[in-house]
Formats: structure tokens, C-alpha cells, sequence
């Protein structure tokens, strides 16, 4: 007999909902130290179904965990949602917190696979071994009315995942949101869910997570809350601690990178006064966070509303024209309800704006909102809409997802990590804004190449660690891989050194690569809309924004693809395929 | 990238960090690059097949950190164990590797950031630009040496000297270059124009670090006009600030501040208590070994002094106190404040010294070099007390 498995629970449940079916499956330990869980795991249970298309019962939804989820390691309240995007038609995987994967730990379980489609609109509910698939009136409601009555029902302490209006109507943006503040928001995963007939899954566990060493884990904690104290950007008086994402927006203005107009111009006038502070002052907001985090980015308004992440603050003020505090807030809280990601709503608004000629009002601006989760077109994101309208190029977006609030052409590893993202324009795959702006772990230059393509590789690899750990990608602002191995190793009893799970985080993105290339996806998706290498950004203050040069975006381009072991068209080889202990 | 190979292989020279002509930097984007050529160059880029790394940096250290590291890793043949809170905070622990073999240098830096390699040298990577290997090279130096003279003297108060280390510390001392007692002509204020606090900004953070006081990614300055704090930002290296200054509003109006200094809240606090206008921070070898010298084997704080002294330490009139990095519960921004307000400067246990000015950077730059000198002079004369 080996030792008790620590760290995992061994236990990973398919749900059929076609049949009612619920199977436990024992996974081999060689498969969790291969992919560890989250985004490795759901990425191994996505590969032999990756090319069934978004509306087939049989493509599973899955919710994974990771071994650290459930135990004292900081910031390990995340959980990995993945399936195929309906928006995108590559892989798509979101971390999202909240209590969702603490909760699945503690009821014996490291993931689900849902499949099929229940012939009635219904939940999963959850609590330790007791699992029923249950008919629910809630169909039609939006996600607050979904987290009142079930939180009315529940346990204390329950987690809840719902999808709101958006996704039942069919819109292709539409996103699962998480404990009322969380939402998984890229890539549509909300309409997966309403394929199923799936309104919501409910999740309440009493067990404990084993742990291999404690004593190292409580060193490894240590050591993680002594550099996240020493981080300017995580618990700093301007951080993300205090101040929540936003508190990038006044940077993002002060380099010239706001994405204005839908990104036809990198400065927005008003933006002194729509920052985290003019957020702090009129909605005096609280402090909240994922399950087992300490650093408590989320921030809720004295009302109960979401204050909105830096993303949705950017995009639903510069990139529509808006100046109303308010108005965003109302939005966001909108998108929240209806189930839409805030991101790609914004951007599609932006897109209808640049083709259409037409501003906003506040009334406006809400009615698209709604028609957007009613089943209008604008719900199918901005690529549908602009080559509805013959002009494809003016969807700012990669792949069919729409772009951040960071223009690539202030910060260039942006540039080819938007382009290279296996899920479409991403910021969080690579998250070269770490060292291109926020000078973590050290600052590169933001207008060059150079090296670029090495340390993108090594960041999507590295995040893909994260994100099977689970941690929460901010932590590393601050700590690394080095200290996450240590409370790796102690969770589990698996050996690892930081450079071992890098290698991990390799075989989970090259299995992406080589799903979505089953799918079609090739080198000429790895790009960016052609407005970026045409047209300036706005500069002054002594910076130039100037347009990405080509030549130099494809050099970088062919260079990553050397370094991630793929052919000259972005394709996975055969060799670096068998390296990575994958199958093509 | 080649580029940057050089730099940071001219900067470990500039540095006095190691010998002019020594320093390998290797970068590796689609192809690798070295900043000269060697033999050794074969073996150095196994390293980069087997890790995954952006550049790497080995150099043998110049006298006298090259005895001082040989003779630690004599006496912690596995691993060395830094005392300074900064170093704790960022490199945890120094391994050391026995043979100058791809394989065996591999199992090492996958643990840790920085390898000692005795008799051959220091080898450091980075992920992201040779800069984190020339930060993990220096920051093991400083760590060396700060640990080398500290065990030194404890080791003279037990009498447990053996020939060794007393042979290995006649050395360092004699490579010790003399201490600096001139003083440099900063621009003198009061300043009241932001162009003019930026320059006068670089050009104390120059003078800083060309007079040994800080290694240069540490260590950080500040200057204040009315409302508006001028901090270097986060890991600026002091001797090259420009465009790495932060303007930071003190009324809360922007968060423009996310990347400036991780003690822009002990700056931020001396400024609210007591009327000074710039404060110059440095980690000066031996004010930071001095810090840490205590006679007191009993007490309880014993082996947590940096975040739990509660003794009214000074050294000839400048508080001691315990804090770490950043602004944790136990962080210097809770302890530090107050001291510099009430007596201009105070050093952080293990860390380094906060000094501070009125009209501009003369006097507090004065201040960290005659602390600096005079734990210097302070450090051997107890030593010669101990020894006859
Ligand atoms: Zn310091």
C-alpha cells in the first residue's frame, strides 16, 4: 500500500445530467503529478472531447481544484472552470474565486465533469457524499435573486455558482458568476452551463484537506506573507489591498495605455476623476476576497453593490466615452446580475460605438445591456457584430476575445501575450504588465521586444502553475514559484523545486496549443487587430506611443514559437509533444 | 539582450562586485548570447536546456568577498544561512554547490536563485532580465559579508576564534578599502521645482551607492514638496533614477503610487510628524552588522531581534529599531517613524539606516556615512577589547 493520498482528495465526479448518472472516479496519482489540478486537470478531462462543439451534451464543463485549495497556503481560495468557449471556439479555462473550490475540497471531491443536458431546468446541489440533481424554478432569474433564495435555503458557508439571464438567452459573453462578487467571466462559459440546463451548482463540505508536512507548509506561508508584506503593488497604501485593481487605473493613464475610443486613441481626458480614489470617496467600499486570501483585492460599495475591477472601470469609461461614476457601477452590478463578463460587454459596447457613430446615454448604454442578455446580437461579442457589418477589423479582440484594458502598444510582451493567449486576448495568461509596468520581479523595458518572447513563454508556463494549484496569479507580484513549491511539496509529499513545476505548466499549455490546433487554430490567429501596427496611441508627457512595428511583432512571434517547441505555424510538433510526455 | 549581458557584466565591475575582465552573462531569447567569450560557456549553457531561465550570471567575487564566501562555505558545507532581514526576506538561504558541473549547479538553482561555488565563484539567474541575476549576485555579497564579520564577533566574545577564520578575517580586513570621510557637493535647496528634486533625487541616489553605502537595486530616497512625496520606485536601481521617481499625492487622491518604493508608508509617515523635506535610506555594511550585535544571549526575543526587540537599543545616539520590509504587522513602517522623527536617523535591525534632511540631500547623506564610519570604528574597537 502507498502512503494516504495528501493534498488531493483522489476523488474526481462525472455528473451526466442526460441520465442522472454520477460515476467517482479514482484518478492515478501519476495523472495528478502530471497536471496537479485546476487548469491541468480540467485541461486533461477537456483533451479526448476538445473538438465536440459548444453545443454538444457530450462537452464536459468541468470544475477543478487544486491540491493546495482547503489548506493554510495563502491565496488558495481559486478554482479553475473550463470547457470549450462558444464565443472563441478554442479551450477556455477561468480561475475564479470565491469559496467554490474551499467548499469542493471539504466535500471529498478535487473535480467535476458535467455532460449531457437535464431534460428540465435544474441545480446540483452538494454536501459531502450527498449529491442530487434537483428541478429548480429559478430559470429566467437573475444571479442575485439565485444567490438570495439559495443562500435563504443553504448552509452557512455554502458556495454557489450561477449563471444569470445572458447565458439562458444564449449570448456567447456571457459568464458564471460565483458567490455573488466572483464572476468566471471570459470566454462564455455561462452558455455551457444553459446547453446543460444547468441554472446553478451548490457546494457545502465539513471534511479537512490532509496535509503532507505542516510545519513546511506554515514555513512557506510565512515566507509568502513576508514578501507579499514587502510588495508595494499587493499591500502597499496605493496597492491592491487598499485600493482593489483599480488602483491600476492612474497608472495605466499616467503611461499613456488606457484604452480609449475603442483603442483608437491610449489617453482618456476625464480619467483623473473616474480613479480608485474618486471610487473610494463615493461609494466608501469595504474589503473582501477569495476563500484563504489575505490580501482582500475585491471591494464591495456600502450599498452591497461590486465596485467594479480595474478592467470594467477602464473599459465602461474611456472605451465608450463614459464620465459617470455611477453610471459604471450600475453596469457592472447590471452585467453582474444578468450574467455578462463586464470585459468583452464593454468592448462589444466600444465596437457598436466606433461602426455605429453613436454615443451613449446612461439610458442607452443600460438598455444595450439588457438586449445584449435578451438574446440580442450584440450578446454573441464584438468579432460577430463588426463582420455583421463587413468591418471584422474593428473588433478589438484575438481569436473572437475581446482585449483588456491594456493597450498593447504601451507595453510590447502585452502585445504578444494578447496574440499568443490560448484562449484569445487574455492579459492574465502571461501578465507581462508584472514587469513591463509594475516593475515585478524586476522592469523591462516596455517598448522593446527584446527577450520578450522567452519571458512570455516562461509566465504562461509559470501561470499555468498557478492556476492548477490553485493560488491567485496577484500573489506573484510578489512571491514565486520557489516559495509555492515548498508549500507544494508539503501539501502533497511530492517532491518539487520551482523549476520542476515550470515544466509541468509547460505539458498543461502545450496540451492547450495542441487542442486548439485540432480545432483549426493556427498561426494567423496569433494576431492582433491591424489598427495596433497602423495607427499611434496618444502621446505626450514626454512619452511616445507609437504603432507596434510589424516586423518586429512577427520576429518576436516566430521566436516564441521556436522557444514553445511549435513548427513555423504555430503548430505542435511531434517531438516536442513526446518531450512533454503528451500524445498529439 | 546582448545588450544587457554587458551591462550588467560592467556593472558587477563598476561595483567593485567582482574583477574587471571575470563576469559571464549569458541571455537567451530565441538564441543564446554572451557578453564574452570563455570556456567555461560550454558546461554554462547546459543550464539553460535544463532550466527555465532568460540569463545567468557567474563571476568569481573580488577580494575580500572571495575569502569571505570561500571560508562560509568551509563552514556550512550544504548551506548558508543569511542573518540581514532583507536578504532573509528575498533569497531565504544561500546554497552551496561543491563542483563546477552542469548537473551539479542544476540541482541547486533549482531550489534557490543564487549558488555558491567555492573557489570558483557565484552563479545567479533570471527569468525575466539578467538584472535578477546581478540583484541574487550582489544581494549574496552583502549577505556574506554581513554573516562573516557578525559570526566574527561573536565568535571573539566566546573565544572561539580558530586559526581558519582568524587567518580568513586578517585577509578580508586587509582588502578592506578605507573608509570615505570626504563628503560630496549635492545640489543645495531648499528645492522647489520638480525638475530640479528629480535631479537632485539621482544624484544623491549616485552618491549613495558610488560610496559603498547601498548595493544598488536596494536601499531608497525621498523628497517632499508641499503635498506631493517625489520616492524612488520599487526596485530602482539609486544610481540610475531616472524616470523611476514617483510623484505621490499625501491626500489620497491617486494611487499613482502603486509602483513606488515598498516603504513609501514610512516615508510618507516621517513627513507627516515631523517638518523634514527628503530622507535618504542605504543598507551600510557595517551599520547593519552593528545593529545586530547584542550582548544579551538570554533574552526571548533571541532569534526573532528583527521583528521583536523590545530593548531601547542605540548606537551612540541613533535608535535601533525592529521592523521588516513593507507594511506588514510587524513591518518598519509601525516602528521606524517614530524614531527618525524624534532623532533624524535610526537604523533598522539587521536592515539598514533611515537618515533624513531639512532643504536637501547634504545632510542626511552626511549623516549615513559618519553612522556607517563610526560602527565601523565602533566594530573594532570592541573587537581589540574582546581580544587582549
Ligand atoms: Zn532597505
Amino acid at each position: 500500500m502507498s502512503n494516504p493520498i495528501c493534498g488531493w482528495t483522489g476523488k474526481v465526479l462525472h455528473i451526466d445530467l442526460t441520465t442522472g448518472e454520477l460515476t467517482t472516479q479514482y484518478p492515478a496519482r501519476a495523472i495528478y503529478e502530471k497536471y496537479i489540478g485546476g487548469k491541468g486537470m480540467a485541461g486533461y478531462y477537456l483533451r479526448p472531447h476538445a473538438s465536440l462543439k459548444w453545443n454538444d451534451p457530450n462537452l464536459p464543463l468541468l470544475i477543478f481544484t487544486g491540491p493546495l485549495n482547503g489548506t493554510i497556503a495563502p491565496t488558495s481560495g481559486r478554482s479553475t472552470i473550463m470547457s470549450r468557449s462558444p464565443l472563441t471556439g478554442t479551450i477556455c479555462d477561468t480561475s475564479v474565486g470565491g469559496k467554490l473550490a474551499t467548499q469542493l475540497k471539504r466535500a471529498g471531491l478535487d473535480g467535476l465533469v458535467i455532460t449531457g443536458t437535464s431534460d428540465k431546468p435544474c441545480g446540483i446541489e452538494i454536501s459531502d457524499d450527498t449529491i442530487e440533481i434537483i428541478e429548480t424554478d429559478l430559470w429566467g432569474e437573475t444571479t442575485d435573486v439565485v444567490f438570495d433564495r439559495l443562500e435563504a435555503d443553504g448552509p452557512n458557508g455554502m458556495s454557489i455558482a450561477c449563471i444569470g439571464p445572458a447565458a439562458e438567452n444564449g449570448a456567447r459573453i456571457s459568464a458564471i458568476m460565483v458567490d455573488r462578487h466572483h464572476a468566471a467571466g471570459r470566454g462564455g462559459l455561462g452558455l455551457i452551463c444553459a446547453t446543460k440546463n444547468l441554472k446553478y451548482i451548490s457546494i457545502k463540505g465539513t471534511g479537512k484537506v490532509r496535509v503532507h508536512d505542516k510545519e513546511t507548509l506554515k514555513e512557506a506561508r510565512e515566507e509568502i506573507f513576508r514578501l507579499t508584506a514587502a510588495s508595494p503593488v499587493l499591500m502597499g497604501q496605493h496597492g491592491f489591498s487598499c485600493w482593489g485593481t483599480g488602483s491600476i487605473f492612474d497608472l495605466m493613464d499616467s503611461r499613456r495605455m488606457m484604452p480609449t475610443d475603442n483603442f483608437k486613441k491610449t489617453r482618456f481626458e476625464a480619467a483623473g476623476k473616474l480613479n480608485a480614489a474618486a471610487y473610494k470617496t463615493a461609494f466608501e467600499p469595504r474589503r473582501h476576497g477569495c476563500k484563504g486570501c489575505h490580501i482582500l483585492c475585491k471591494k464591495i460599495a456600502k450599498d452591497g453593490r461590486n465596485i467594479p475591477e480595474f478592467e470594467t472601470m477602464s473599459h465602461f469609461t474611456a472605451l465608450i466615452g463614459n464620465t459617470d461614476l455611477e453610471l459604471v457601477v450600475q453596469a457592472n452590478d447590471l452585467c453582474n446580475r444578468l450574467g455578462l463578463d463586464t470585459i468583452s460587454a464593454g468592448a462589444t459596447l466600444a465596437c457598436y460605438r466606433e461602426i455605429t457613430g453613436k454615443n451613449f446615454t446612461p439610458r442607452t448604454l443600460i438598455k444595450s445591456l439588457y438586449e445584449m442578455a435578451n438574446g440580442g446580437y450584440l450578446g454573441k461579442g464584438s468579432l460577430d457584430f463588426a463582420e455583421s457589418c463587413q468591418k471584422p477589423e474593428l473588433s478589438m479582440s484575438v481569436k473572437g476575445l475581446e482585449l483588456s484594458a491594456y493597450d498593447p502598444r504601451g507595453a510590447y510582451g502585452m502585445s504578444l501575450a494578447y496574440a499568443m493567449s490560448t484562449r484569445g486576448a487574455c492579459h492574465l495568461r502571461a501578465y507581462p504588465i508584472s514587469h513591463e509596468i509594475l516593475r515585478k520581479p524586476v522592469a523591462t523595458d516596455r517598448f522593446s521586444f527584446s527577450g520578450k518572447a522567452r519571458i512570455v513563454k516562461i509566465a504562461e508556463d509559470a501561470n499555468a502553475v498557478v492556476d492548477s494549484l490553485t493560488a491567485c496569479k496577484f500573489t506573484f507580484l510578489a512571491a514565486s514559484l520557489e516559495e509555492y513549491a515548498k508549500a507544494y511539496t508539503a501539501v502533497t509529499g511530492v517532491p518539487s523545486s520551482a523549476h520542476d513545476l515550470l515544466t509541468v505548466g509547460e505539458r498543461i499549455y502545450y496540451n492547450e496549443r495542441i487542442m486548439n490546433a485540432a480545432n483549426g487554430f493556427c498561426s494567423g490567429d496569433d494576431d492582433l487587430p491591424p489598427r495596433f501596427f497602423t495607427e499611434e496611441g496618444t502621446s505626450g508627457g514626454g512619452i511616445e506611443i507609437k504603432p507596434l512595428n510589424r516586423n518586429d511583432f512577427l520576429n518576436a512571434k516566430n521566436n516564441y514559437y521556436i522557444i514553445r517547441g511549435l513548427d513555423k505555424d504555430g503548430m505542435p510538433t511531434a517531438e516536442t509533444t513526446e518531450r512533454l510526455g503528451l500524445t498529439l | 539582450m546582448k545588450t544587457l549581458c554587458e551591462k550588467y557584466a560592467r556593472k558587477l565591475v563598476k561595483q567593485g562586485l567582482t574583477a574587471p575582465g571575470d563576469p559571464i552573462v549569458g541571455g537567451l531569447d530565441a538564441e543564446l548570447v554572451w557578453n564574452r567569450q570563455d570556456q567555461r560557456i560550454k558546461e554554462l549553457a547546459i543550464l539553460f536546456d535544463e532550466l527555465s531561465i532568460n540569463s545567468l550570471i557567474f563571476s568569481k567575487p573580488a577580494e575580500p568577498f572571495a575569502t569571505i564566501i570561500d571560508f562560509l562555505a568551509s563552514r556550512y558545507p550544504d548551506t548558508i544561512r543569511p542573518e540581514d532581514t532583507e536578504t532573509r526576506t528575498f533569497l531565504h538561504d544561500i546554497p552551496v554547490c561543491r563542483e563546477f558541473s552542469a548537473q551539479a549547479i542544476v540541482a541547486n538553482l533549482k531550489k534557490r536563485k543564487a549558488v555558491i561555488i567555492p573557489g570558483n565563484g557565484i552563479i545567479s539567474y533570471g527569468t525575466v532580465t539578467p538584472e535578477q541575476g546581478f540583484v541574487f549576485y550582489s544581494s549574496t555579497i552583502f549577505a556574506c559579508f554581513v554573516l562573516f564579520f557578525s559570526e566574527y564577533m561573536k565568535e571573539a566574545k566566546t573565544g572561539t576564534i580558530d586559526t581558519e577564520f582568524q587567518a580568513a578575517f586578517d585577509k578580508a580586513v586587509s582588502h578592506l578599502p578605507a573608509p570615505r570621510t570626504d563628503l560630496p557637493t549635492l545640489a543645495t535647496g531648499p528645492h522647489n521645482d520638480e525638475e530640479i528634486i528629480l535631479s537632485a533625487m539621482a544624484e544623491a541616489g549616485k552618491a549613495v551607492v558610488e560610496y559603498g553605502l547601498v548595493d544598488s537595486f536596494f536601499g531608497n530616497i525621498s523628497y517632499r514638496l508641499g503635498k506631493i512625496i517625489y520616492i524612488s520606485q520599487t526596485g530602482s536601481s539609486l544610481e540610475e533614477l531616472q524616470g523611476c521617481i514617483d510623484p505621490c499625492p499625501m491626500d489620497g487622491s491617486s494611487t499613482a503610487g502603486l509602483t513606488a518604493s515598498s516603504e513609501l508608508t514610512a516615508h510618507e509617515d516621517v513627513y507627516r510628524r515631523t517638518p523634514v523635506d527628503c530622507i535618504l535610506h542605504g543598507h551600510p555594511k557595517f551599520t547593519v552588522i552593528m545593529s545586530m550585535d547584542c550582548d544579551r544571549t538570554d533574552c526571548k526575543n533571541r532569534g526573532k531581534c528583527h521583528v521583536a526587540c523590545t530593548e531601547c537599543r542605540s548606537i551612540e545616539g541613533v535608535p535601533i529599531v525592529p521592523g521588516e520590509v513593507g507594511t506588514g504587522p510587524t513591518g518598519l513602517c509601525n516602528t521606524l517613524p517614530p524614531a527618525v522623527a524624534s532623532c533624524g536617523t535610526a537604523i533598522v535591525h539587521g536592515h539598514g539606516l533611515f537618515a533624513s534632511g531639512v532643504t536637501d540631500f547634504n545632510e542626511p547623506f552626511k549623516r549615513l556615512l559618519e553612522t556607517e564610519n563610526l560602527c565601523r570604528k565602533l566594530y573594532f574597537e570592541r573587537l581589540s577589547r574582546l581580544i587582549d
